[in-house]
């Protein structure tokens, strides 16, 4: 029971690995995206991914600028313009 | 004949000569492994962000309330030719073949009666300045990047969107060496104004697309924000592409120019070694016709 989380920027894949939960900063709110999520496609703003690697876990934040986010069958991809 | 010390210092010459290409093809080596590197870390993202846009393009062409930037302005009266070439020379015959290509395609919509307008990305591009003088529209000074980043990438297009939105031009087309392998660097040009989407793409998605996608903001606002950063990174590529290209063009160039310098030492020597073995044969004539006639 993981999800699958890309993180991509244009230098280089940043993250590929299978998590918890990702909370990403959409640009008309948060939102968390667990396995089996239904496919979903957002741009984000300015802010940080939480990432939880297990459930109750002290989330990971991860500042990016920039870019979209996309749910389909496979896992959650976060294209960034550029993280920290 | 030209006589020994001529030969002598001429060997010596050739031989520093070669020393400079040596260094210079073991430099290039080493930044090609990096550029190489580089090219493939940028992979990743460009295909992702086509299939994106190549999927919403599909849904939503021919509706209204499309960008110009996927639509185009109606029009294709202006070009406009991004030239990406080095910033360096002695690359062997990189930059000339890139300019070649430019020149081509201008010639040939020329000959159509367009309007072709020049966009010089790197230094090398200026022998354009001299054959089409009126036709710069600008050539943005890029000597101080080391290592091509993202950010350099968005100036570029950044100028290009403003120019785009401005009127300036409606289709807009780049030109780099795409990266084949080390010894093989294949100049392209490629359209990115408006977005030229790829056909296959596009259909492979409609068809395996079959789970309703939701959209936030809606697919215009997405597609929208996506076409001005779908551009950045076709020129990012074409950059990253180029300075692979640049660095396996150099090696080659430079790999040449050892070997020529090689073989010139060897045929420079042979003749040092004749001449010398002449004046020798020429002292001992004279020596012993000498000691013959006391």
């Amino acid at each position: 029971m993981a999800l699958h989380f890309e993180l991509v920027t244009p230098e280089r894949l940043v993250r590929s690995e299978e998590v918890y939960m990702v909370v990403v900063p959409g640009t008309e709110g948060d939102f968390g995206v667990l396995e089996g999520h239904a496919p979903f496609m957002s741009t984000i703003r300015d802010g940080s991914l939480s990432i939880y690697r297990a459930q109750g876990a002290t989330p990971e934040t991860l500042p990016i600028t920039g870019g979209f986010a996309e749910v389909n069958a496979k896992g959650l991809t976060v294209l960034a313009e550029q993280t920290a | 004949m030209a006589s020994l010390k001529a030969l002598k210092l001429r060997i010596g010459s050739v031989k520093s000569t070669q020393k400079i290409t040596k260094a210079m093809k073991m430099v290039a080596a080493a930044k090609l492994r990096r550029a190489q590197e580089a090219a493939q870390n940028g992979r990743p993202y460009a295909e992702r962000i086509e299939r994106v846009v190549a999927s919403l393009a599909a849904q939503l062409a021919g509706g209204p309330a499309v960008s110009p930037l996927l639509a185009g302005t109606g029009r294709d009266q202006t070009y406009l030719l991004v030239v990406a070439t080095s910033e360096r020379g002695l690359a062997g015959a990189f930059n000339t073949n890139i300019v070649r290509a430019a020149r081509r395609r201008a010639e040939e919509l020329a000959a159509q009666g367009k309007t072709v307008k020049f966009f010089l990305a790197g230094k090398k591009g200026r022998v354009l300045r001299r054959l089409f003088p009126n036709q710069i529209v600008a050539d943005p000074d890029l000597s101080a990047i080391k290592s091509v980043t993202f950010e350099d990438a968005r100036r570029v297009s950044d100028d290009l969107l403003a120019r785009f939105a401005a009127g300036e031009f409606d289709v807009a087309e780049l030109f780099y060496a795409k990266f084949v392998s080390a010894l093989v660097q294949e100049p392209t040009g490629m359209q990115i104004i408006p977005v030229a989407v790829p056909v296959q793409a596009a259909s492979a998605m409609s068809t395996s697309g079959d789970a309703v996608v939701e959209y936030e903001p809606d697919e215009e606002a997405i597609l929208a924000d996506l076409l001005p950063r779908n551009v950045a990174i076709q020129v990012f590529r074409a950059m990253l592409e180029n300075a692979a290209s640049e660095q396996g063009s150099r090696m080659n160039a430079m790999d040449n120019a050892t070997r020529n310098a090689g073989d010139m030492i060897n045929r420079l020597s042979i003749q040092y070694n004749r001449t010398r073995q002449a004046a020798i044969t020429t002292e001992l004539v004279e020596i012993i016709s000498g000691a013959e006639a006391l």
